[in-house]
């Protein structure tokens, strides 16, 4: 009787389990996950992580099902006293080796990863001249990603273009509170930390659009910390890279005059554009705005409907945001929003 | 088999009314006032988990603005770590460690009333926040430097340090007095070796808070004096350094987990064994594993920093040792299964709590040891495969063997039985709500779900997990109300209990449920770890012992009245006091010194008070 009322619960549960996985495989598209690795340094933790989790559901497998075999088993009644025994020292000696050397296992098997991920592989002294790899700083921001590539004089926030099969390396420092720096199929975290610089790196083996998120909880708006990754072939990522070398564009008509707006307002104070007067340090660089295909933390799709609401009242969108509601006029706004969307 | 209660006089001053509350000395009344409070701060910190979870049930939901959302994850997690489960630990710890090792009371009784009242102080003084200028928002890891003025301008930091440093004050003094209470007042002929694990666990508990809460308590005064004396101790910019913080936060914070769940192994080690009517498997592995998860404990803090950029041979040596713990923790796993078997189960409410407990812990452990791998650590940590991993072991483990013991103990604390259908019930709904709320967040972090983030696009393919866990969150709230319903209808109509209704082998099970004011009339002397089974059952006896298991001297007038330590307000009057002065530190400076008076007046009051 007992054990009937045990059982029908525990196929409940495997009944639940069950449908959990097969949600969590349909939830899977789309989703940034390290199980869908696209740089061999992630791989190389997917591939550690494959094997640890299949020891793991080993171990829970036997060791729930000594539980439940005994629960179920000594629940039935039965005639007689309990077993009176204390010990067995043969016992417990087995079952503290058993775990220390499936534990052992798992270090071996851990160190191994840890060596390749943890080092940014050395430039070939033989072959291929260390000019080959490419150099980002990544500079954290309550609540955006500025991205300096000092080697090429361009800095960019919250999209990152990277060429293909090349090893990046990545210097990461913070201007305001602790930031963590995380693209799941790229490469796994690393803290972004004021007063320090934190380094690592990734060599991304596929091409395509690579979600990336702050991971340490850094106020008000950390949720909306994102960014991406853009993986481009050697000759997509030139292309890219000379577009974003260009001084900003020349601007005519309803541009030209947020142009004078945007010179001669408070926005300068915050934001540089490339060739201009505007020299801010506090918010994005907007030289090539309209190049990206979001804003602000890469939230929000960078088109004319979406910076008209932006301009309007940022903390309304982004609450928290350091960019204040700067009470702009309408017509203001529309030509303001002709300029961003001229800066190509 | 004599009950051990005889009509023997006490002294006490203040015996009804509030009074009575306010004064007390007595371990059980403080024990009971301990469990009373943590569990409100419990429905508190529950309430916040499901705003928590109402928020994230759809994607881009705006019910709390991120500010809010963040205040009430950053409490949820104050509270349920240092407001419900360390206190309620110490309240069962109060309640049951004296009855169990034969004694009339904790050493120091006065100072046991100071350590609840600082704690319930310091928790409100907590909760005060919220109305006056906002709750504390940088998490209860509180990095830094996000709990610098500069981006925590609020006084939330400033309630969150001071009231961490007033419970903290609490659990010291309560820590130092169950050390020396276990050392020094055991029954007669109660050995070490013969201590119930329960106590054993307390004492190794103990001894962690004394080692490890010291830490937080620099911590948190360095960040105290950064943020109002302008002591830039976390601040990179003026020659400080964020990771200092996160070095002596963690070095408290890790063993911290084991204060919460050691308690939980110690409730666990007496329920098997009354309710498989078996001895413990195993004693002394059971007992030295704990004293060994203690010391290793201190080794591992770094495995909360891989990420921060340490050098890989540092990440290996913290790897290593976090994976050293799960030895002594397999150990005791094993033995408890080892508990069951050839068991024969008296299939009661506790007993099913316990192998939740168990079933829930193997798979905490399982991705502790995961998460203990530095490179997969790398991809999980921060997500909500952590958020997974803390609840299997906090909520599967320690909040399982809290219901476990509740369940146990309640007969002794109120003299009637629980409802033992509806203990099975809340049971059946508490383990399916809790695996539907937090198995699907181990997949959500596998699937890039960062933790603490208080809204998330739906293009990430997690709508569907997280709905779910917001029906599971739900269906949790709805088994803690049956526990609601079952304590208060218990309360009033339970069956009676009797001295000894589990049929129990140690020694809280002689007295009278519930016991009195001084526990035994006559102080027993006991010969073996199971003294009242022994004794009991002289045939099912395991261990050779030429004297018997347990005596009982009878109460006669020959032992004289038993001296009770009386009432008093000093211990009210001291926490007072600390209250008054951290208040006047975020709001007055100069008016703490009121406080700092009362504290003096109190301390004098409490030296020259009549024994």
């Amino acid at each position: 009787m007992i054990s009937r009322q045990k059982n029908f619960p525990m196929r409940t549960l495997f009944l639940v389990l069950g449908l959990l996985a097969i949600i969590a495989l349909a939830g899977c598209a789309g989703s940034p996950t390290w199980f869908e690795p696209a740089s061999s340094n992630a791989a190389l933790i997917t591939h550690l992580g494959t094997a640890i989790f299949l020891i793991a559901i080993g171990v829970f497998v036997i060791v729930e099902a000594m539980l439940v075999f005994s629960v179920v088993r000594f629940s039935r009644k039965r005639e007689g006293e309990a077993l009176q025994i204390e010990g067995n020292r043969k016992l417990e000696i087995a079952w503290t080796a058993a775990p220390a050397i499936v534990l052992a296992v798992v270090f071996a098997l851990s160190l191994q990863t840890l060596q390749s991920v943890a080092y940014s592989p050395a430039p070939d002294p033989a072959g291929t001249p260390a000019g080959d790899a490419v150099h980002v700083r990544v500079v954290g921001h309550q609540w955006w990603w500025e991205f300096d590539y000092p080697e090429l004089n361009i800095t960019t926030a919250n999209e990152l273009h990277v060429p293909v099969n090349t090893v990046v390396n990545f210097d990461l420092e913070s201007v305001d509170v602790i930031h963590s720096f995380w693209v799941p199929q790229l490469a796994g975290k690393t803290d972004v930390i004021p007063g320090h610089i934190n380094h690592t790196w990734f060599k991304a083996d596929q091409l395509g659009t690579f979600h990336g998120q702050c991971a340490e909880f850094c106020g008000e708006e950390h949720a909306l910390m994102q960014f991406q990754v853009v993986v481009q072939s050697p000759d997509q990522f030139q292309t890219w890279v000379a577009q974003q070398q260009a001084p900003a564009a020349a601007m005519t008509g309803d541009a030209a005059k947020g142009e004078q707006l945007f010179l001669n307002g408070a926005c300068i104070g915050c934001h540089t554009v490339n060739g201009t007067k505007a020299a801010g340090k506090v918010g994005p660089n907007l030289t090539h705005l309209a190049s990206r295909k979001y804003f602000a933390g890469n939230v929000f799709e960078n088109n004319a409907a979406n910076l008209k609401k932006w301009l309007t009242d940022p903390p309304a969108m982004k609450p928290g945001t350091l960019m204040p509601n700067l009470h702009l006029a309408p017509t203001d706004i529309d030509a303001l929003v002709a300029y961003l969307t001229s800066l190509k | 088999m004599a009950t051990n209660v005889g009509a023997l006089p006490m002294e006490r001053r203040y015996e009804t009314g509030i009074a009575r509350w306010l004064t007390t000395v007595n371990h059980k009344d403080i024990g009971i006032l301990y469990l009373v409070s943590a569990f409100l701060f419990f429905f508190v910190g529950g309430i916040e988990s499901l705003l928590i979870r109402l928020q994230l049930g759809e994607p881009n939901n705006t019910l709390l603005s991120p500010d809010v959302y963040n205040q009430i994850f950053t409490m949820h997690g104050t509270t349920m770590i240092f407001l419900f489960v360390m206190p309620v630990m110490a309240g069962f710890g109060n309640y049951i460690v004296p009855l169990m090792i034969g004694a009339r009371d904790m050493a120091f009784p006065r100072l046991n009333a100071l350590s609840f009242w600082t704690f319930l102080f310091g928790g409100l003084l907590l909760y005060s926040s919220f109305l006056l200028g906002g709750a504390p928002n940088a998490g209860w890891f509180a990095y830094a430097p996000l709990t610098s003025t500069q981006y925590a301008p609020t006084h939330g930091m400033d309630f969150w340090v001071l009231g961490i440093l007033m419970t903290g004050v609490g659990s010291t003094v309560g820590s130092l007095n169950f050390v020396v209470t276990i050392l020094n007042l055991r029954a007669p002929g109660m050995k070490m070796s013969k201590m119930p694990l329960y106590v054993w666990q307390q004492l190794v508990t103990s001894f962690i808070i004394l080692f490890a809460l010291p830490s937080l308590t620099v911590a948190a005064i360095l960040l105290f004096l950064e943020r109002n004396f302008g002591a830039p101790f976390y601040l990179a910019n003026q020659g400080g350094d964020p990771l200092l913080w996160q070095h002596l936060f963690w070095f408290f914070g890790h063993p911290e987990v084991y204060i919460l769940i050691l308690p939980a192994f110690g409730i666990i080690s007496e329920v098997l064994p009354t309710f498989a009517r078996k001895p413990i498997f195993g004693y002394t592995a059971v007992a030295y594993s704990g004293v060994a998860i203690g010391f290793l404990g201190f080794t591992v803090w770094a495995h909360h920093m891989f990420a921060v950029g340490m050098n890989p041979i540092a990440d290996a040596v913290f790897s290593i040792d976090s994976m050293i713990i799960a030895v002594p923790t397999s150990i005791k796993i094993f033995n408890w299964i080892a508990t069951i078997w050839g068991g024969k189960i008296n299939f009661k409410a506790p007993f099913l709590f316990a192998v939740g407990f168990i079933a829930m812990f193997i798979i905490g452990g399982l991705s502790g040891v995961s998460l203990a791998v530095v490179p997969i650590n790398f991809q999980v940590t921060d997500t909500y495969y952590v958020v997974a991993h803390l609840h299997y072991v906090l909520f599967g483990g320690s909040v399982f063997a809290i219901f476990a013991g509740i369940y146990y103990w309640f007969p002794k604390i109120t003299g009637r039985l629980m409802n033992d259908r509806l203990g099975h019930l809340q049971f059946w709904i508490q383990f399916v709500g809790f695996n539907l709320t937090f198995f699907p967040m181990h997949i959500l972090g596998l699937l890039g779900m960062p933790r603490r983030i208080y809204t998330y696009g739906s293009q990430y393919g997690w709508d569907t997990l997280n709905l779910l866990e917001t029906i599971g969150a739900f269906t949790i709230a709805m088994a803690i109300l049956v526990f609601v319903w079952n304590v208060v209808t218990s309360l009033r109509r339970g069956e009676k209990a009797g001295n000894d209704p589990w049929d129990g082998q140690t020694l809280e099970w002689t007295t009278s449920s519930p016991p009195p004011a001084y526990n035994f009339a006559t102080i027993p002397t006991v010969h073996t770890r199971r003294p009242f089974w022994d004794q009991k059952y002289p045939q099912l006896a395991t261990e050779k012992s030429k004297t018997p298991a347990l005596v009982m001297p009878a109460a006669d007038d020959a032992h004289g009245a038993v001296h009770l330590p009386a009432g008093s307000f000093y211990p009210i009057i001291i926490a007072l006091g600390l209250a008054v002065a951290f208040y006047a530190m975020i709001f007055m400076l100069p008016l703490s010194l009121i406080g700092v008076v009362i504290v003096f007046a109190g301390i004098i009051g409490w030296v020259r008070e009549p024994r």
